[in-house]
């Protein structure tokens, strides 16, 4: 018997170090099935199928409106699918039970574009809220939760010496650091999937490179992640997989060696001009 | 901290962390306080440096300041309640017919109480799970409860004479150490609705809810029940301020909460809670309502006629409001001074 005690079938993934549950027999974190979500009249979601490895980064592109962050509040349980059928672990999912707080206790963490802190609000209660640490009466324990977020910060983040810390506000924080906050609460929760919303909008490029270092740090880490991008540059350097996104349908899979960046931007430039795709490539 | 320490290595001392900051917002407001009563004394010494003065104002305050400390909850996530005059006369009621009619005073602040969270109950239904903005719909309560007061007391008044020298009246109306009770119980309230606001789960997730109900619903905050259980809150506290009032006063008429509306939300504003829900001061809500409650008999005292209390609560508002923006979000000053430069 060579190599016992490896995962069989660790097809999709990269090679995790150390983190994520070696010995649970898994393989996919998340895996949605025919998932569809209406709002009113309007189908956002048809049909999806998607299904992301364990230690797998897939990027998630899309002309605007195409479902993307719709797609991702699905599977965090921010919306509530219509029909369809989602799958955690490769354990089904009560969809009428889903909520974030149960994906959070799921080791999900959605890092939102501009939406996930509280700008008026200090960073010892941004990297806690929705899982403070309290007593009994519901009481937060300031003191501990201070000296964690000093921790991460300076420790995960390398925030050290810049004049941040626990006390300061998001108000007070460029937009990388932002998502490095917003990171860095994901890793220190130890969630087992990380979704980022379009984290480099808006960022110098000074900016963009933190995020995308913090973006490489999951991927090292042993977790998955669901990437959404406009900049096709930085998903097709970053991702495994790339999944294109077209009025509520999944049009195609692609592995970035499979396509160059020219070809793909080529790809979805044929895509907006309705030029009918040929689904699921290669 | 102001990034003296950049690249030293040194790890970032946590005593120097800006810990004063989080109480900033209160300071300008307690200086204000004390600069008035110094006012009041240089103006009035023969009122003003005794105690008989102070001894009044902690009777009749401390209605006010809990109503002004619930508004804090209430501002701190962002939403507005004009419904607690309502709760004023419906509590007050309550508690009256309880006391005169049945004999059963206790039961009067039961129902006090829970009258006053049955109205927040409602509100709080109306605004977070229909969605309607709560300064529209706690209009509308506010009609509809205290013309319920009115309907069910027939527009009478109550004596509660009887009461005098009971339990539950000395409880809350006696003194202590020569201090109104009443005085204390505003003061423990304010203790607790600071712990809520700054320590407890429930005053983290308003403060979110109030910087912003997305980011909220993201974190994993259930928005809707969160804000039926303030707007619950302050439905209760809106009773416990007409049962001080009414047992106070030995007496409950069904306008008796008419003129707190705007004193008690000017409180909250001058101590200097954001306009835009997200942040809140207890403590400056405290100060407030002190300021506010001392004006009328500070002025009058000055040897200024009454008819300006009103002039003068306009002004410290506004002043206040415009002082209060303007430290906490110095890009609106900016903004505003380019504005005007490009008027020239």
């Amino acid at each position: 018997m060579g190599s016992p005690g490896y995962p069989i079938a660790e097809s999709r993934g990269g090679t995790p170090e150390g983190h994520a549950a070696l010995h649970s027999d898994w393989s996919d974190i998340v895996r949605a099935e025919k998932l569809c979500v209406e709002f009113g009249k309007v189908r956002a979601l048809d049909n999806i199928d998607l299904a992301i490895g364990r230690n797998e980064i897939v990027g998630l592109i899309g002309d605007n409106g195409a479902g993307k962050s719709t797609l991702i509040k699905a599977l965090t349980g921010v919306v509530r699918p219509s029909s369809g059928r989602l799958y955690i672990r490769d354990e089904p999912v009560d969809l009428y039970n889903y909520s974030v707080r149960r994906a959070h206790s799921l080791k999900f963490e959605t890092v939102y574009q501009e939406k996930s802190l509280g700008e008026k609000q200090p960073l010892w209660r941004n990297f806690f809220v929705g899982r403070q640490i309290v007593n009994r009466f519901g009481f937060i324990n300031v003191r501990e939760q201070r000296r964690i977020a000093n921790e991460i910060l300076q420790r995960q983040l390398g925030f050290r010496g810049v004049g941040i810390d626990a006390d300061s506000t998001v108000a007070k924080l460029s937009g990388g650091e932002r998502q490095g906050i917003a990171i860095g609460r994901a890793m220190h929760f130890d969630s087992d999937l990380i979704i980022l919303d379009e984290p480099t909008t808006a960022l110098a490029i000074s900016e963009v490179q933190k995020v995308l270092d913090f973006v490489r740090s999951i991927k090292r880490s042993g977790r998955a992640a669901i990437y959404i991008e406009h900049n096709l540059a930085h998903v097709h350097a970053l991702a495994d997989r790339l999944v294109v996104l077209d009025r509520g349908r999944i049009v195609a899979n692609i592995r970035p060696g499979e396509m160059t960046l020219e070809d793909l931007t080529r790809f979805l430039i044929d895509l907006q001009h309705g030029t009918p795709a040929t689904g699921g490539h290669a | 901290m102001s990034g003296s320490d950049v690249s030293t290595g040194r790890p970032a001392a946590p005593k120097s962390s800006p810990r004063w900051h989080a109480h900033l917002g209160a300071v300008p407001i307690i200086v204000v306080f004390f600069a008035l009563i110094g006012v009041y004394i240089g103006f009035a010494p023969e009122v003003f440096l005794r105690w008989p003065i102070y001894n009044s104002f902690l009777v009749t305050i401390p209605p006010m300041l809990v109503l002004s400390l619930g508004l804090t909850l209430v501002v701190a996530a962002g939403e507005i309640d004009l419904s607690f005059p309502a709760v004023i006369a419906l509590s007050g009621f309550l508690f009256a017919f309880c006391a005169d009619k049945l004999h059963l005073p206790w039961l009067g602040l039961a129902a006090a109480l829970g009258g006053g969270a049955l109205v927040g109950v409602i509100n709080g239904w109306l605004v977070a799970a229909l969605g309607i903005p709560s300064i529209i719909i706690t209009i509308g309560t506010s009609f509809f409860w205290s013309g319920v007061a009115t309907v069910l007391s027939g527009g009478l008044s109550y004596a509660l004479n009887d009461l005098t020298g009971t339990v539950i009246a000395r409880v809350f109306s006696g003194t202590l150490l020569g201090v109104p009770v009443e005085a204390l119980w505003a003061v423990a309230v304010a203790v607790l609705i600071w712990a809520i606001l700054n320590r407890h789960r429930f005053g983290e997730h308003l403060l979110f809810i109030g910087d912003s109900r997305e980011v909220a619903r993201v974190v994993g905050i259930n928005t809707v029940r969160e804000r039926v259980r303030l707007f619950t809150l302050m439905g209760a506290l809106a009773g416990f301020a007409s049962f001080l009032m009414t047992v106070a006063n030995l007496s409950y008429f069904s306008t008796q909460g008419q003129g707190l509306l705007l004193s008690a939300l000017a409180a909250v504003f001058i101590g200097g809670s954001s306009v835009f829900g997200g942040s809140a001061t207890v403590v400056g809500s405290f100060f407030g309502a002190m300021i506010i409650g001392m004006l009328d008999a500070g002025i009058v005292a000055t040897g200024v006629s009454g008819f300006w209390v009103e002039v003068i609560v306009g002004l410290v508002f506004v002043a206040a409001v415009v002082l209060h923006t303007g430290l906490g979000d110095p890009a609106r000053v900016k903004a505003l001074q380019r504005r005007l430069m490009q008027r020239e």
